[in-house]
């Protein structure tokens, strides 16, 4: 018996997210006496397999096929699904991410496995398998519980964190599925986002709403953001005015984030606003109105005008990473 | 070409969550609205008949809920769907949904199907991906943008670091994210006479087996007082995010 | 009796308060300090079909009812009056009195554009002298056999600039009084229509208002609407409509600003608590709230009255006179809620205070109404 736990990566290097599924697969694993498997479709070297032990896999399953070239929903499902037949797995786990949110649910669906989406938290218990997730965008959480022999969950970002196990190398197996069919999409073109940390990625988020008066404030942004490693995020009227791009809205509508440290400016913190950070470890507010709802859910707060603020902020962060 | 579009009606975004004795949702007091993604979906499938009328003949809404729900289904009629599907059931669980949906399309046959990448309620983002797999059909995820270009349907998809293009064989299912509509449409006074008289089909329900259920809801902890500085001691800020939080 | 809205009603309220949300209320304030009018909107609004909502879908109109065209004119006016006002113009008093009252002709030639939206009518009775006295009209309309001239000046006229249509009131017959008086359709573009300058007002800025001057005008005969001398009879049973729009406008100036005092004092601390909770704010807000529900009441009652054919005029009365007099007494209040904050452009109710004072002028002040309602009551 064994957790799968499905693994990304880009350009043959594993995300970090990859690493809390694993100690999140060991600690269920555990639990339920069982195995961690992962499972890796694509090139990856031998090197950044072995890294994968350090977080609880056993063993590590390789699927290369050129019809996984391009990321076809269907073909993909079809090989995670032979890979859990094999491994007998009844836990299946995958990221909460643009990936996992479309496979998993063709997965559930193929092998009529119950799935729980978002899961914020370890099981409640195993038998019944009742598992915690976020609903109604952050405003209230659901235990919900699998009917079905094998489960499939989608685990939410920075829910669980990282943590190493015995860090023993994984027994690595190639391992060819076949595939029937071919992919009905072809790739017209590819539009990268380079040299920019990603939203969903960062650890740090630094984000601006209608406080900020207008575009060319957001060098402020930017050079905090710059300073900390961070990515750079809006609110909602923010990208509706065009401030900012779509692809920075965080809320409801938007991107749901979960990162470490969250600093907002000149944002009140609309309902709808708060539901994409709400998992945010940590929340730093800088608005001028101490009323405002942001300062509801922030850790800490700043009141007063960001113009006064930004700057000085910057420069003591700047004095801290210099001493 | 015909265009199916999945809706489900939730709580407005902005409705307070309350439950009835952590089993249900209180649904007093609440507006239902049609899901954000499934609004701005239904848009851009209208706005592709109205830019194709030569090549996109009918668009069809379909939802999985009791009469409760046909506000949100007449909406969207209003908003220029061109006929509804209900499936006459409480929309009990994703799965028991998708596979409601799926009894119905088997029969009907549509080119591009949309549904919502998230619904504002389970926060699921499954019927789709699902409903695909039980239609055997492509599915596409995460998709920003549809167009049709010399007769080709041209989807654009956010993947992990950025988008891609792709040029999708009909039939498929596209599980739609934000920028597919720029706003939901607003429907017209000719739209909101029309809803009426245009057809609605009730359906009776599958006999599905649920894969998961709810067994209790829980509201999140407060937070914490909010620590408060201000324009004077933000250099107090900065020494507890770099000592206490260690954070920076 | 019934206080339910219908699924249409309903939607008609949604899609009016998602319009207003999302295409007026950004820049509310910036173009009521320009006093810019903004055409792009309300070609947007024109094409939803509001501007011809309550027109026969006979005459490609949307059919609907008044207690539906009630509820758009309060969202619409919650956020920006200025837009409200053409879309009851339109509605109330110029497509309303073309299909009551016009010849096929007319309906075919000027309502059907109008209905769809595509064109926008104006409605000129007020003259530098005659306002309240409607009777003591000085344009006029010289009948040369088979066609009029007119000459005059009309002041105060909303959609002045914009409107392609004019409803001209104008006397024809001096020595019969208020019956020698005619209501002519007009094409704006016709030789010898001149505009004054936008008029610079306290409130609904952004809004089209000009004087018009008439030198020298040719109207064709078929331009009359109904028999020669039918004008101020015409006149008054259109307004009897428009009092509903206008009343239904002072509504929503007036939910509009109890609904920021409202969430202002749900958010807003003094004293360690929100002000909400201190019983001189709350009880403001308990008084506010009844005198919209009262409004709301009196509107919808006006509406109803209409879409059931049964006498309307003197509800409409009280409807305008009630709901511009509350929409003064509720704006003001928001304003003392919002304290210092109230008095800034950046918190809507100062403006909505300005709006609200128009609503006890135009279309009739809330005197002209004291006197419709109370010569009811001699009857």
């Amino acid at each position: 018996m064994t957790v799968l736990v499905y693994t990304e990566n880009r350009e043959g290097k594993f995300k970090k997210a990859t690493f809390e599924l694993l100690s999140y697969a060991e600690e269920l694993a555990k639990n339920i006496n069982a195995e961690v498997v992962a499972l890796s479709i694509g090139d990856v070297s031998p090197d950044e397999l072995n890294k994968l032990g350090n977080y609880g896999a056993k063993k590590v399953v390789t699927v290369k096929n050129d019809k996984l070239a391009l990321l076809d929903n269907k073909l993909y499902t079809a090989a995670i699904a032979e890979v859990v037949k094999k491994e007998n797995a009844k836990i299946v786990i995958l990221a909460d991410n643009l990936s996992g949110r479309a496979l998993a649910p063709r997965l559930s669906a193929k092998l009529k496995a119950g799935l729980v989406s978002g899961v914020v938290a370890v099981p409640n218990s195993y038998d019944p398998f009742v598992i915690k997730k976020k609903v109604f965008t952050g405003k209230a959480f659901a235990n919900v519980k699998i009917n079905s022999d094998i489960k499939v969950l989608t685990l939410s970002q920075n829910s669980f964190g990282i943590k190493e196990a015995s860090g023993n190398a994984p027994q690595i197996e190639a391992y060819n599925v076949e595939l029937a069919g071919e992919s009905n999409a072809k790739l017209v073109s590819v539009d990268m986002i380079t040299g920019k940390l990603l939203l969903t990625d960062a650890e740090i988020v630094v984000s601006g709403g209608r406080g900020m008066k207008g575009p060319e404030n957001w060098t402020m942004i930017e050079e905090l953001a710059e300073l900390l490693g961070a990515a750079t995020a809006c609110s909602r009227p923010v990208s509706d005015e065009g401030w900012r791009p779509h692809g920075e809205h965080v809320g409801q509508t938007g991107k749901i984030i979960a990162p470490t440290l969250y600093i907002a400016c000149g944002i009140s913190g609309a309902i709808q606003h708060v539901g994409g950070i709400s998992s945010s470890k940590v929340i730093v507010a800088i608005n001028k109105d101490p009323d405002a709802p942001i300062f509801e859910v922030a850790d800490y707060g700043v009141v007063g005008d960001f113009q006064k603020i930004l700057p000085q902020f910057t420069q003591l962060i700047k004095d801290v990473k210099n001493s | 070409m015909k265009i199916l579009v999945c809706i489900s009606d939730v709580p407005d975004t902005t409705t307070k969550i309350k439950f009835a004795g952590n089993k249900e949702l209180d649904k007093a007091g609440i507006q239902w609205i049609i899901n954000p993604w499934d609004e701005l979906s239904l848009t851009r499938a209208i706005e592709l008949k109205e830019a194709h009328p030569d090549k996109i003949e009918n668009i069809t809404v379909i939802n999985v809920g009791t009469t409760a729900s046909e506000p949100t289904i007449r909406k969207a009629l209003a908003m220029g769907a061109d006929n509804a599907i209900r499936v006459d059931s409480e929309p009990k669980e994703a799965y028991f949904v998708a596979a409601q949906l799926a009894e119905v399309i088997k029969s009907k046959q549509f080119d591009i199907v949309f549904t919502g990448l998230d619904s504002a309620d389970y926060n699921g983002s499954t019927v789709g991906g699902m409903l695909a797999e039980l239609l055997d059909m492509t599915s596409v995820s995460a998709v920003s943008g549809i167009n049709i270009e010399d007769g080709k349907v041209i989807v654009s998809r956010e993947i992990d670091g950025g988008t891609q293009k792709l040029d999708v064989q009909t039939p498929f299912i596209a599980v739609v994210q934000k920028g597919i509509a720029i706003d939901p449409r607003i429907p017209a006074m000719r739209g909101i006479m029309m809803a009426r008289t245009k057809p609605l089909e009730v359906v009776a329900p599958a006999n599905i087996d649920n894969l998961t259920e709810i067994v209790e809801y829980e509201m999140p902890q407060p937070k914490g007082k909010c620590r408060k500085f201000t324009e004077e001691n933000v250099n107090e800020l900065v020494d507890v995010l770099h000592k206490e939080a260690k954070l920076i | 009796m019934n206080f339910e809205f219908t699924e249409e009603q309903k939607m008609i309220q949604q899609a009016a308060k998602d319009f207003a949300e999302r295409e007026l209320l950004h820049d509310v304030i910036e173009r009521d300090a320009k006093s810019e009018f903004p055409a792009d909107r309300i070609k947007k609004l024109a094409e939803l079909g509001f501007l011809g909502m309550m027109t026969d879908p006979k005459y490609d109109g949307g059919g609907m009812d008044t207690v539906s065209y009630v509820l758009a004119m309060e969202e619409l006016s919650k956020i920006d009056s200025s837009v409200a006002v053409v879309m009851s113009v339109c509605n109330s008093l110029v497509n309303w009195g073309l299909e009551t009252y016009g010849t096929e002709e007319q309906k075919e030639k000027y309502l059907k554009p109008l209905a769809r939206g595509e064109k926008i009518g104006a409605f000129l009775l007020s003259e530098p002298e005659a306002g309240s006295d409607a009777t003591k009209q000085r344009t006029t309309a010289e009948d040369k056999g088979d066609y009029y001239l007119v000459n005059g000046t009309k002041n105060w006229i909303t959609n002045a600039n914009c409107a392609s249509t004019y409803l001209v009131i104008a006397q024809t017959n001096p020595e019969k009084g208020h019956k020698g008086i005619n209501a002519l359709i007009v094409d704006k573009n016709t030789p010898g229509i001149t505009l004054g300058p936008h008029e610079d007002k306290m409130g609904m800025r952004s809004s089209d208002t000009h004087s018009v001057m008439f030198n020298d005008v040719k109207v064709p005969k078929a331009n009359r609407i109904g028999e020669d001398g039918f004008g101020f009879n015409f006149a008054m049973k259109t307004l009897d409509g428009g009092r509903i729009g206008i009343a239904s406008q002072a509504l929503g100036i007036a939910s509009g600003a109890f609904e920021r005092a409202l969430h202002y004092a749900k958010e807003r601390k003094a004293f360690g608590t929100e002000i909400f909770n201190h019983q001189a704010i709350a009880f403001k807000l308990a008084d506010m709230a009844v005198k919209i529900e009262n409004a709301r009441n009196l509107c919808l009652k006006a509406a109803w009255l209409k879409d059931t054919k049964q006498p309307y005029g003197i509800v409409s009365a009280m409807a305008k006179q009630y709901c511009a007099d509350i929409a003064m007494e509720v704006t003001t209040e928001a304003v003392q809620i919002h304290g210092g904050y109230g008095y800034v452009k950046e918190y809507h109710v100062e403006r909505l205070m300005r709006e609200a004072k128009l609503t006890q002028i135009y279309e009739g002040t809330s005197e002209i109404q004291k006197i419709v309602i109370s010569r009811s009551l001699l009857k």
